[in-house]
């Protein structure tokens, strides 16, 4: 029996042994040449297929790191000069923005700024758009009529609102409506519609934009703000004859009606600076804005000469708001306003 | 549970009172007072962060109106769901341990299977079902159902433990039967109650996935919010010390009621008879099998049936073989460092009783009252900031953080093994010329086997499913389980999410059958 027992012990502490050994092998990731580490903010919809192209074309491996913007954004100024990431690919500005104005992004080269028109890249040209995207109303078809909509953004804080609208105040995409609308109102005003709108919402917050469209498709509320691709990669995927839901735009020009851009830049601290400007560079050639336009993340290719993807209204015929890059910042202007409405 | 095994180790220890000596400084106090400090260290930095930021920055974020909602929101659920888990849990038990209702043995595992499936993918599974099930009634429902066999456990076990005598005493003075259970039985579980309450509360504390899928704001949800769209670190740190001392606050509390209890176990222990339920026997039973429908059968199919219907792919697919590799191997070389770090802080603190010894034990217990997103966020600045970035986002940081995290599960199954290994033997073991490498070998290892085998099983579980803090600590480029699970999950993917939900719940079962295993051979050493 003791000896036995002695035995089992011996094989327990093997299985332990063996255990460490194995957590301490996965631990090691070392830069070699031709591979770089893309943090991406982006929806894994829209980058796959582009790392899956460039992968191929170049024999540059891309490992990828999928999270929230701001998450990535705030590790790589935790990181800084150690960041081992070599692109931050962000899905709206504030984020690029905010990496940038903190020195850590390099700047581009003329051959990829050259491809975007210029209002929608960096002001300090340490970052390149690679798509847009535009605010627009989602609403429940059973319960509004068209001509029923707000035309602008401020109506949502009209008493007649109260119970119906739904809100996703953490999810990043709704930082450059909010700074649209300070641009537009001032910060007093800003506040106190956010504060109006959060009272009408009440209960119906939401953690991300997707959970607001289902939320909407389900009846639960009428009413929502959310970005075009929300609704038209679900319209994709089951059929828009399905979707109990439609899109409108505010009025032109209107604080609500905001175009956000998406980017990406190659950081300060990669080890391997031409690699990672190589797949910068892939993002806004017409190959990968072809696939962006083609991959059903049905956000707006910027490039000249790529054409908007099938469905969607083309992206000459938009009137948003003159809100520009710079307008839209780093994004802390619109945290404190939405920490000031108790938001967040 | 916890402190159903730490009131057996202390009345063993009241039979087997070890003789005074002086503190001696062996080379396990050294290692158990490393292994303390390891685990103390990323909660020492979150302090320093907060106190660093001033008063001025904290009060900011302290005391701001949503501060106050989400208190409300915190507390007010977890009073709610606890005692909703207890009113379960000792109902099952009290069925289960002291009727003849049917289908007993049956009846116990299912019972007991939510417990080893995280509330994330129990959640997950009712909100596939009922997708307007939210808010605090959401919370309730649907966490209570997940929770409740922590309370179960400890309570039927304590059924079976107590002096059935006494409620024999009270029944031939002429209490009815209701009154017995309310003031004898209940009484004398209380601590085995509170035990399983405090598991139950700070795990809710701790709760990230159900609520953010249930959109319930608590303390927990809006620190990882905090995180994500970007606050100071500071703010994040202050928030987190808020839930911390809401944690410690309730671990002292649970300390209070279990030592007022008595020692309830005697030397004889008689098998009570059970009650004749008679023509109640079978709405008993119905009773049982709605709770094993709620809380195992509902969520369990709904998943099933998104694996048979899952609706269109919306992102690009992950390697299920890939994920189910990444969890099993954290999970492995987590229990295996928990295991070895909470044996060497309790061969440590075996000798003598001074603070010396002492201290090691009540510090690697602290974690308990850790919610692992706090953990995980303090250990990802510490890595980052302090450690020269060398270990920052690693395995080896992942690994190291789910054993801190989970450190304390394994430690009170040792302990509470170890106690049973007599002083004397090892002193035997050592004037026989044995080495202190050997006696460990030789003599204590095999005794202690099953506290050890308890210890890994439930590390094992624990980090084979942990979400939040796997989410902050995950290499670029490896998905777990958990993870690539949430990711699909957060983009409504609930088809493409379905099969990793499952694979958490299928790898459950063996440790959970390990656990149950144990907890029987357990018992029967106890008559």
């Amino acid at each position: 029996m003791a000896v036995n027992r002695t035995r089992r012990a011996r094989r327990f502490l093997g299985i332990l042994a063996a255990g460490s050994l194995l957590g301490a092998c996965g631990s090691s990731s070392t830069p070699s040449k031709d591979a770089i580490t893309v943090y991406s903010g982006q929806h894994p919809q829209t980058t796959a297929a582009l790392v899956a192209a460039f992968e191929k074309k170049t024999g540059i491996a891309v490992s990828v790191r999928n999270a929230d913007e701001a998450v990535l954004a705030n590790q790589i100024k935790v990181e800084a000069s150690r960041s081992p990431a070599d692109v931050f690919v962000a899905g709206n500005s504030p984020a690029l923005e905010s990496v940038a104005s903190a020195g850590l992004l390099t700047q581009l080269p003329g051959s990829i700024l050259s491809r975007v028109p210029a209002q929608y890249s960096s002001p300090s040209h340490s970052w390149v758009g690679v798509t847009a995207r535009v605010a627009v109303l989602a609403y429940s078809r059973s319960s509004l009529g068209p001509d029923e909509l707000p035309a602008s953004i401020l109506d949502l804080a009209l008493p007649q609102w109260r119970g119906k609208i739904g809100l996703a105040p953490s999810e990043s995409d709704f930082q450059p409506i909010v700074a649209s609308v300070e641009r537009a109102v001032g910060e007093k005003r800003c506040v106190a519609w956010l504060k109006a709108i959060k009272e009408n919402a009440g209960s119906h917050l939401y953690p991300s934009n997707e959970v607001l469209l289902s939320a909407l498709e389900r009846g639960e509320v009428e009413l929502g703000v959310l970005e075009q691709y929300y609704w038209y990669r679900r319209a994709a995927q089951e059929g828009s004859s399905a979707m109990n839901t439609s899109v409108a735009t505010f009025n032109d020009g209107d604080a609500g009606y905001v175009l956000a851009i998406s980017g990406a830049g190659v950081l300060a601290a990669s080890d391997n600076k031409s690699a990672a400007q190589r797949f910068v560079a892939f993002l806004v050639s017409r190959e990968g804005q072809a696939i962006i336009a083609s991959s059903g993340g049905f956000e707006y290719p910027l490039a000249d000469g790529v054409t908007t993807p099938a469905g969607e209204p083309p992206f000459d015929s938009l009137h948003p708001a003159p809100t520009s890059v710079a307008d839209l910042g780093d994004g802390a202007g619109s945290l404190r306003l939405l920490q000031e409405a108790q938001l967040l | 549970m916890t402190s159903t095994i730490e009131r057996v180790e202390r009345n063993s220890q009241k039979e087997i009172r070890p003789l005074r000596r002086a503190p001696r400084r062996d080379a396990w106090t050294v290692g158990a007072w490393i292994v303390a400090i390891i685990v103390a260290a990323p909660l020492a930095f979150l302090g320093i962060e907060a106190f660093q930021a001033g008063w001025a920055s904290l009060s900011g974020v302290l005391f701001r109106g949503i501060t106050a909602t989400l208190m409300a929101n915190t507390i007010e659920m977890t009073v709610l769901v606890t005692a909703a888990a207890a009113f379960l849990g000792v109902g099952a038990a009290w069925i289960l341990e002291r009727t003849d209702v049917p289908a007993r043995r049956a009846l116990t595992v299912l019972l007991i299977v939510p417990a080893a499936i995280p509330d994330f993918i129990e959640t997950f599974g009712w909100v596939n079902a009922l997708p307007w099930l939210r808010g605090l009634f959401g919370a309730v429902v649907v966490l209570s159902l997940a929770v409740y066999p922590f309370v179960m456990l400890p309570a039927a076990a304590a059924l079976r433990r107590i002096d059935h005598r006494h409620e024999e005493v009270a029944r031939n003075l002429g209490a009815s039967r209701i009154s017995v259970v309310f003031r004898v039985t209940v009484p004398e579980i209380r601590g085995a109650i509170a035990g399983g309450c405090l598991l139950v509360a700070l795990q809710l504390l701790a709760e990230y996935g159900s609520f953010q899928m249930l959109g319930f704001r608590t303390f927990t949800t809006e620190i990882y919010s905090a995180f994500q769209v970007g606050f100071d670190t500071q703010s994040a740190c202050a928030l987190s010390i808020v839930l911390v001392i809401m944690s410690a606050l309730l671990v002292g509390g649970e300390a209070t009621v279990a030592r007022r209890e008595g020692s309830l176990v005697t030397s004889e222990v008689t098998t009570p008879a059970r009650m004749a339920l008679g023509r109640w026997r079978w709405p008993a039973l119905g009773i049982l099998a709605l709770l094993v429908t709620a809380a195992l059968c509902v969520p369990v199919g709904s998943i099933l049936s998104l694996l048979i219907d899952p609706g269109p792919a919306t992102l690009p697919g992950g390697s299920l073989f890939g994920a189910v590799g990444y969890s099993l191997i954290y999970a492995l070389a987590a229990a295996a460092l928990a295991t070895a770090g909470a044996l060497t802080v309790a061969l440590g603190s075996r000798r003598s009783r001074s603070w010396l010894t002492r201290t090691p034990v009540r510090v690697a217990l602290i974690p308990l009252a850790v919610p692992g997103l706090v953990g995980a966020l303090a250990l990802s600045y510490v890595a980052a900031r302090y450690a020269g970035g060398r270990w920052y986002q690693t395995s080896a940081l992942l690994v190291v953080a789910y054993a801190v995290m989970f450190l304390p599960l394994a430690l009170i199954g040792i302990r509470a093994s170890l106690v049973q290994v007599p002083e004397s033997l090892t002193e035997v073991a050592a004037s026989l010329g044995s080495s202190r490498i050997s006696q460990l070998v030789r003599v204590i290892l095999p005794l202690i086997l099953p506290g050890l085998a308890a210890g890994f099983a439930l590390v094992f579980l624990s980090t084979m499913t942990e979400l939040a803090a796997t989410l902050v600590l995950v290499p670029t480029g490896v998905q777990t389980l958990a993870t690539q699970f949430w990711t699909y999950q957060t983009n409504i993917a609930y088809g493409q999410a379905a099969p990793y939900a499952l694979a958490m719940i299928v790898l459950a079962g063996p440790p959970l059958l390990l656990l149950t295993k144990m907890g029987e051979s357990g018992g029967g050493s106890n008559r």
